[in-house]
């Protein structure tokens, strides 16, 4: 049996670029300039960075995933270095990878980045996700099917997963749109939210529908930025200039998606496997948690992750959310940035940054009151990938 | 369709996928079929994800089913489909297992609903190709 790391490392760092419609900056530039604001915000040097993880976006950064980092920063002194990918779970994976590998001595500091930079000024948000390239080409083969039958991209996809779960349990879009006014009521207290106007429910039904059931208003932005957070040892952590955000627990869970009968990842996602780890390393029960931050590339996603954790029984994530328990004031403040339906769109590094701004109590007009125990969630592909981290602001 | 133009996008098939296809323009829906474990899939994959075997054969699937899930596209991604929409997309579980992308026709949106059982209908939309869509059973 491995040792429990509850509480032995922490993040120290944190750094996080203007996002949204930025424009004149490739991918690189907003990876480098997170990296620099984060060792600034931490008050180490660039000498004490001797590890680096990278996840690109859709953008491609330089040299094997991004690899080449390390030269347009000037970082000689690596002992550890990777590219990383696995969708919107990637950047709580990152942090799990980087603790394991300082509290086994491997490394020190490491520094986790994403940056992405697809929104161009000629170019809405859509167009750079919806996987068409804008031209006729149909792929041979049986890929081909999707676009014979004009099946395209990540919002069709999340279409039916939502739709899944309606036919099943009698969710409603005034449930979805109950996440995404909660998470509105948020944004509008964070400065690096992109979407600070109010939304009402009115607003979200009136929204035009993308692919149905989902409207405008269930999916997440497209953001332009970068963010890079720094993982170092608890020991290390304390003499820096932020409160450390202590790391209690993590797991992963990878249900896969076999897209035949009996294997309904679009309802059942990874993170029952990965909370059972992440809970039992932490030694906490669902009860004891604070504030989540839960991936939101949908509304539904965040119902159906609230469902998965336990929060409420497999079915009743609609009926749970509809009271606007996840809002300001509310009895689970959840996404509480705006998350990336209105705050910014930085896959798992969205819910990753306002985890450790709860966790630090330096949230502002948005800080959580109660905030001992944060739970970070990370999810990829079409709901096939789930990453969890518990943080607190207390080392045990 | 045959006496009108197809203006929508026609798949192709890849050698993996060609018994598939070619099966489609004589009617039959073609699967793969694990020679030792007897676990259908579609094609494309060279494996049995069940047993791992790698010999396995076609077999002509039953082409009923039920509706896994459905949307109705309203953006326009693709120019083709921009006089389209909004149309349905679909996801089928086969009978006999594996799940297949295709549209609901012969069905008003409304009255779409998950689990429906649904049959294969199959449409010839070029001389060399045949979309496979399925319909509400009867």
């Amino acid at each position: 049996m491995t040792q429990n790391l509850k509480g032995k490392t922490a993040i120290s760092g944190l750094g996080i670029t203007e996002q949204g419609k930025v424009y004149g900056h490739s991918a690189a530039w907003f990876a480098a300039e997170a990296i620099r604001l984060a060792l600034e915000d931490s008050g180490l040097r660039k000498e004490d960075v001797d590890g680096l993880l990278v996840n690109a976006g859709v953008t491609p950064l330089p040299g094997m995933g991004g690899l080449d980092l390390q030269n347009h920063l000037g970082l000689t002194n690596l002992r550890l270095l990777s590219g990383m990918t696995a969708g919107g779970a990637t950047a709580a994976m990152m942090v799990q990878y980087a603790a394991l590998a300082i509290a086994n001595g491997m490394a020190n500091h490491v520094v986790c980045v994403f940056a992405d930079a697809p929104l161009r000024e000629s170019r809405g948000g859509g167009g750079a996700y919806s996987g068409t390239g804008g031209g006729g080409y149909v792929p041979p083969g049986m890929s081909g099917l999707y676009t014979a039958f004009g099946m395209f991209g990540v919002n069709a996809q999340y279409a039916l997963a939502a739709r899944r779960h309606m036919g099943m349990y009698g969710t409603t879009n005034d449930h979805f749109g109950a996440i995404a006014v909660a998470q509105r009521a948020w944004a509008r207290k964070s400065p690096h939210a992109q979407q600070r106007e109010p939304m009402t429910i009115e607003d979200y039904h009136a929204s035009r529908w993308i692919a149905e059931p989902l409207h405008l208003l269930d999916c997440c932005l497209v953001s332009n930025g970068g963010v890079a957070v720094i993982v170092s040892s608890a020991e290390a952590a304390k003499g820096l200039k932020q409160p450390p955000a202590y790391i209690w627990g993590m797991g992963q869970g990878h249900p896969g998606d076999l897209k035949r009968a009996g294997w309904d990842v679009e309802t059942q996602t990874g993170a029952p496997i990965a909370k059972e780890r992440a809970f039992s390393m932490a030694g906490i029960e669902i009860d004891d948690i604070d504030v989540c931050q839960l991936y939101d590339c949908y509304t539904y996603t965040v119902l159906v992750t609230l469902e998965d954790y336990g929060f409420c029984a497999k079915g009743e994530g609609g009926p749970f959310v509809a009271d606007g328990k996840l809002g300001p004031g509310g009895s689970l403040p959840t996404n509480t940035g705006g998350g990336q339906l209105s705050g910014y769109y930085m896959w798992g590094m969205t819910p990753l940054s306002e985890g450790i701004v709860q966790a630090r109590g330096t949230g502002g007009e948005r800080q959580v009151e109660k905030h001992d125990v944060v739970l970070v969630s990370g999810n990829g592909g079409i709901l096939d990938h789930h990453s969890t981290l518990i943080l607190s602001p207390h080392p045990a | 369709m045959a006496d009108q133009e197809y203006t929508l996008p026609i798949p192709v098939a890849d050698e993996a996928s060609k018994p598939f296809f070619d099966g489609a323009n004589e009617g039959k829906l073609m699967l793969v079929k694990c020679s030792q474990c007897g676990t259908y899939r579609l094609p494309g994959r060279e494996r049995c994800l069940d047993c791992w075997s790698t010999e396995s054969e076609w077999a002509q699937a039953s082409g009923n089913g039920k509706l896994y899930t459905y949307g109705i596209m309203h953006q326009k991604y693709h120019p083709a489909f921009a006089d389209e929409t909004p149309y349905n997309y679909a996801i089928v579980e086969l009978a006999e297992g594996p799940r297949l992308v295709t549209n609901i026709v012969d069905c008003k949106p409304d009255d779409m609903k998950t689990d429906m059982p649904v049959e294969a209908v199959f449409d010839r939309v070029s001389d060399e190709a045949t979309l496979i869509r399925f319909r509400p059973t009867h």
